[in-house]
């Protein structure tokens, strides 16, 4: 039995995202499902399943105590960092579209501010990262951006891959940015100033690193045969897939540091939908870096291995583009809540709901999730 | 400087303490499956190849090649802070599997030939690794 076109997105909700929040990841959480689950046309009560998504989380149970579920049918987490709501999209996809439960929540609230939690301390209290943290960061290997560099280096001396492609990346995110009232980067931007942005850790400067913010993003997601009549049209789920690189603990130790588990998961995900690369009409790719997004159009199969850099170059990616990607300003420009806002924003372009950012006659989309390292998701999205 | 914050020590387990104990005499001990010879690293309990759960630590010669690197230029930990800007390099060893550690040279390229030796920095060891001369 094919998922595809089983589930669908029923609703989308955001809070204002932000730095310097006063509330806690569990306030933000419930502020944006109550959103999504309102867009729905839904009550709280009507929420069967959930996946929370984040390391610092609400439980399953705080969102039965906080809405009253009388009959909550289905929980999971899903443990894959960033990838973790693009992953999410299949465990739901394949609950919902089995008859499991109906109206399933994915919700994530972050606070930085808040738990004081920047990005070189917590990693090291996580699991999956136990090798960085006992033979690298010793050294000095701490943070992701230290982490991922030698991937880009690499990437770069391997294909002639160049700080100028890296740039048009953050460009492009920075100039949808500026279409959106709810993201934190409100000045342009130019490839200059990102070849002139200060060095993070060789080849990253600070405009190809992701932002460090506060918010909370949720989506619903139900079975397509009880959403004909919610509040907006379907934005159907027609291929989903979660890959994961070989050596997932350690990018030092993966046999192509290159690749990532999203080259697994794309031609799974493009098969089920029964599409191509070429037919996708807007991508909301994850972007943690710039370089992560060069990288997943190659994984996807957008081009050839080694040509992602030629790929994003004049303008492709942004604003009237031929491929608009990251058309909310993405976790460069617009907010890092681990890509749910991804999510959010390909339903809303699909809807036709993108606002000043809205890509003309968008019918198909694709979303992706890249976290921990290399674990990867995608979903392709289809206009009801 | 005697104010200076210590690296963060790496947490010392039963799979990681032959590697340490002999980064402490400066040899470069790795994971060999005792069943099928199989290198492994970093430590983990099973070979992947044959699932045997017997290992036979072996010595590597410490050379190898260039595979990667990466210039840190912010300091995510405060103990690092004095040392920036400092090079990070992934190396393919000789005998297989890769190893990070410290660079002292030029910059590298890929392929480059280095070899490397540990250094004791407050409870840790860096691997640091710097041109071969003498590779073929």
């Amino acid at each position: 039995m094919s998922l595809s076109d089983k589930a669908c997105v029923s609703g989308v909700g955001e809070t204002t995202y932000m730095r310097g929040s006063t509330q806690t990841p569990l306030e933000l959480q419930l502020e944006a499902s109550l959103k999504a689950i309102a867009d729905a046309g839904l009550d709280p009560k009507d929420i069967d399943g959930v996946i929370p998504i984040g390391i610092v989380s609400g439980t399953s149970e705080d969102f039965v105590d906080n809405f009253g579920i009388p009959d909550l049918r289905f929980s999971a987490v899903i443990p894959h960092g960033g990838a973790s709501p693009a992953i999410a999209l299949q465990c739901a996809a394949a609950v919902v579209g089995s008859g499991i439960c109906n109206h399933l929540l994915i919700t994530f609230g972050r606070s930085v501010t808040a738990s004081a939690n920047k990005a070189g301390a917590r990693i090291h209290n996580m699991a999956q990262f136990h090798y960085v943290t006992e033979y690298e960061h010793p050294q000095g290997n701490s943070a992701p951006a230290q982490i991922y560099a030698p991937m880009a280096r690499r990437h770069m001396e391997l294909y002639g891959t160049t700080v100028a492609q890296f740039g048009e990346v953050a460009v492009a995110c920075r100039e949808h940015a500026l279409l959106n009232d709810n993201a934190l980067m409100k000045k342009r931007i130019t490839l200059e100033d990102h070849r002139n942005s200060r060095m993070i850790a060789d080849p990253f400067r600070l405009f190809d690193c992701s932002l460090e913010s506060d918010g909370g993003a949720a989506v619903v997601i139900s079975a397509s045969d009880r959403a004909a009549d919610l509040r907006h049209r379907r934005v159907f789920i027609s291929g989903v897939a979660a890959g994961h690189p070989d050596s997932p603990a350690s990018i030092t130790q993966r046999t192509d540091m290159t690749s990532l588990g999203l080259s697994k998961a794309a031609p799974r995900a493009f098969e089920m939908a029964g599409v191509k690369p070429a037919d996708i009409d807007v991508a909301e790719i994850y972007d943690c870096f710039t370089y992560a997004v060069i990288r997943q159009f190659e994984d996807m199969g957008f081009c050839q291995k080694g040509e992602g850099g030629a790929f994003v170059e004049g303008g492709r990616l942004g604003p009237g583009g031929a491929l608009p990607t990251n058309t909310h300003g993405g976790l460069l420009s617009q907010a890092h809540v681990w890509g749910l806002n991804h999510i959010v924003e390909l339903t809303r372009q699909l809807r036709g709901d993108g606002g000043r950012a809205q890509v003309p006659n968008a019918e198909l989309g694709v979303v992706t999730g890249y976290g921990d390292l290399g674990d990867g998701g995608l979903a392709i999205m289809r206009r009801g | 400087m005697s104010d200076k914050q210590p690296r963060p020590q790496a947490p010392v387990t039963a799979l990681s303490k032959p590697y340490w104990d002999a980064a402490a005499q400066g040899r470069l001990l790795i994971q060999a499956c005792g069943a099928c010879g199989t290198l492994r690293h970093y430590p983990r309990l099973l070979c992947d190849q044959c699932y045997s759960n017997e290992v036979e630590w072996k010595e590597l010669s410490r050379r190898g090649n260039v595979h990667s690197w990466t210039v840190a230029h912010h300091a995510f930990h405060p103990s690092f802070s004095a040392e920036l800007p400092y090079t990070l390099v992934t190396i393919d060893l000789q005998e297989g599997t890769r190893a990070l550690g410290r660079w002292r040279g030029e910059t590298p390229y890929i392929g480059q030939p280095v070899r490397g030796e540990f250094e004791a920095i407050d409870a840790a060891f860096d691997l640091v690794f710097s041109p071969d001369d003498q590779a073929e």
